[in-house]
């Protein structure tokens, strides 16, 4: 049975709140414990105050934008191929993004256009790229299933990581490492220009999908019944394209590819929240922020002193999850099988 | 007879290099009901995919309401007409009422809720299809008889005036059958609306409408009163196959007899 408006308000409002719990909670918390008073007192000059605002808190700004940022465009992806196993990274798109961002790399160029990085151009234009790719993939194949739009998302995804290979195999030692390292998917090591450099991607691809989501829902009913309700289903689906690359270009060029946080963050607020996309783009972009903030302080605690990347624990936890889906009953009762 | 609503005047369409509709032609006046019939993959649903803008593009023309189609926007061709599609046995994770509610979208902004005027349409549209009672149940739980209600619903919460229906009652058993062909029915005479509705059942076809539509490889094989199209010769050239004749016990009217094999 479906939820009421006012109980969807009110797990909004819980879900909000746990948030910013997590955002307040997470630079607390870490391998070296600050004192409270210190941590508030940067005036006497102590390290603590120091992790604290300089390397804690940015991360957690990092942690929670980006993955909003994964989440909502993951749930874009589902409403525009009616799959829940869609995502940018299943379809191969972050991997565009990854290769875009590694080619930047290689050839250490420095571009930058209106104060934006030069690889998180890169990266997004490795988005479009092979958003259109897949996209145009499916289409040729004319009623194209879950299996071919998967089984084409594998191979973009080969393509890419070999590409990316290459691009590492003819780069020398420092970049080399430098781009093996970012892909493994990371966020340690940032600061507040990392943040500045990220907003604004995460900020107007979320916002144009928070002004979508009419079309999310009819999207989700399928392509014709969208048409014949009014949606200029074309141009929605172009928008949201732009909107996704936006966000998973300045995401991947920044922290590397996260995996399955746009699985597994929209399909438990789906299962939370409904399908309704009026509050379920609102549910899976505080949700998604939390819960990758969440996973970052895992992966900067678990094997204390060391760190390992976030995108590890992420792939940890999505593997299982991805499986869980493909067999599970749970996405064919959603009826997006 | 009302004023014309879709006037379609020699219009071909084509996917690929395979032309499916050729020529067609047809006229239907506010108020109407009209049947399209005709063998698989005669074009029927494609034209009605044509009149809703779900395809673009084609020679001739479609005009709605005195405008041609290339002159709407989207959202205001569906203030003019509303689709039911045939039923694919997916369905997206909505209820009822969500599903229903997403008729209103024509009528609703981006960010604004549902105001007065689009909660009043969708219990309306609830009342008349008798879909109220499971209103917040998921749309992949309810039988083929509930579903095609919630669709028609969700296109009469649209408020247009055409309502175009593609096969609304194939995988129904016979009492969803005449349930549903009730409400098309009542939907027609006390509310107005100009319904055109595709089905491969001539009889039901022949005994809701007046005018029916047959088309055979794209192009119009008859189009015209019901009554004369129940004609053996008419039907033999259009199904390439002969049908026995009688007339329907109750209404007095030319129905086609059911076949011993």
């Amino acid at each position: 049975m479906g939820k009421g408006a006012k109980y969807k308000k009110l797990l909004l409002g819980i879900i909000l709140i746990f948030a910013v719990a997590v955002i307040v909670g997470a630079p607390m918390i870490g391998m070296k414990s600050l004192s409270m008073h210190s941590m508030l007192h940067p005036a006497d000059g102590s390290r603590d105050a120091d992790i604290f605002w300089k390397i804690r808190v940015p991360r957690v700004f990092i942690a929670f934008l980006a993955g909003a940022a994964l989440a909502v465009s993951g749930m874009a992806f589902q409403a525009i191929f009616r799959n829940p196993l869609a995502t940018p990274f299943t379809l191969g798109v972050a991997s565009g993004a990854s290769l875009g961002a590694a080619v930047y790399m290689r050839f250490g160029l420095a571009i930058s256009l209106f104060g934006v990085s030069g690889v998180s151009l890169f990266a997004f234009g490795g988005a479009i790229l092979s958003i259109l790719l897949v996209y145009g993939l499916t289409r040729i194949k004319a009623g194209f299933s879950i299996g071919t739009m998967l089984l084409a998302g594998v191979a973009l995804n080969f393509f890419f990581s070999s590409a990316i290979l290459f691009t590492q195999y003819m780069s020398d030692f420092t970049d080399s490492t430098r781009i093996l390292r970012w892909t493994m998917g990371g966020l340690e090591i940032m600061g507040y220009d990392s943040v500045l450099n990220m907003a604004p991607f995460v900020i107007s691809g979320a916002a144009i999908i928070l002004f979508l989501t009419h079309e999310l829902n009819l999207l989700m009913t399928g392509e014709e019944l969208a048409i014949s309700r009014g949606a200029n289903v074309g141009r929605i689906k172009k928008v949201l394209f732009f909107a996704t690359s936006l966000m998973v270009g300045g995401v991947v060029s920044i922290c590397g590819p996260i995996g399955f946080v746009g699985m597994m963050v929209p399909h438990i607020c789906r299962l939370m929240i409904g399908a309704d996309h009026r509050y379920l783009t609102t549910a899976t972009i505080l949700f998604g922020g939390a819960f990758l903030t969440l996973c970052d302080m895992l992966a900067r605690t678990l094997i204390a002193p060391a760190e390992m990347p976030v995108g590890i624990i992420t792939a940890l936890l999505g593997g299982p999850f991805f499986i869980w889906l493909l067999l599970g009953k749970s996405s064919s009762k959603m009826g997006m099988m | 007879m009302g004023n014309v609503i879709i006037d379609i005047s020699s219009y071909s369409f084509r996917i690929g290099d395979k032309e499916i509709l050729k020529e067609v032609s047809l006229t239907v006046h506010e108020g109407e009901y009209v049947s399209i019939v005709g063998p698989n993959g005669a074009g029927k649903t494609t034209l009605l995919k044509c009149i809703s803008r779900i395809h673009r593009g084609g020679r001739g023309s479609i005009a709605v309401a005195g405008r041609r189609l290339e002159e709407y926007s989207q959202k205001e061709l569906a203030l003019k007409v509303s689709y039911v599609p045939q039923a694919d046995g997916r369905h997206a994770p909505f209820t009822v009422r969500e599903f229903i509610l997403m008729g209103r979208y024509p009528y609703l902004s981006p960010f604004s809720p549902p105001g007065p005027s689009d909660t009043g349409a969708v219990r309306e549209a609830m009342e008349v299809t008798g879909t109220s009672e499971f209103s917040e149940r998921f749309l992949g739980t309810l039988s083929g008889g509930e579903r095609q209600k919630v669709y028609i619903a969700a296109a009469l919460a649209q408020e247009a005036q055409v309502l175009l229906l593609d096969e609304p009652t194939t995988f129904l058993d016979p009492r969803h059958e005449s349930d549903i062909y009730r409400l098309l029915a009542g939907i027609n005479r006390e509310r107005g609306v100009t319904i055109v509705s595709v089905t491969h059942d001539i009889n039901s076809a022949v005994l809701t409408s007046r005018t029916v539509l047959a088309l055979k490889g794209g192009a119009v094989a008859f189009c015209g009163p019901a009554e004369e199209f129940m004609n053996e010769e008419i039907l033999r050239n259009i199904y390439e196959k002969s049908f026995s004749l009688m007339q329907h016990p109750q209404y007095g009217r030319t129905i086609i007899a059911p076949e011993v094999p």
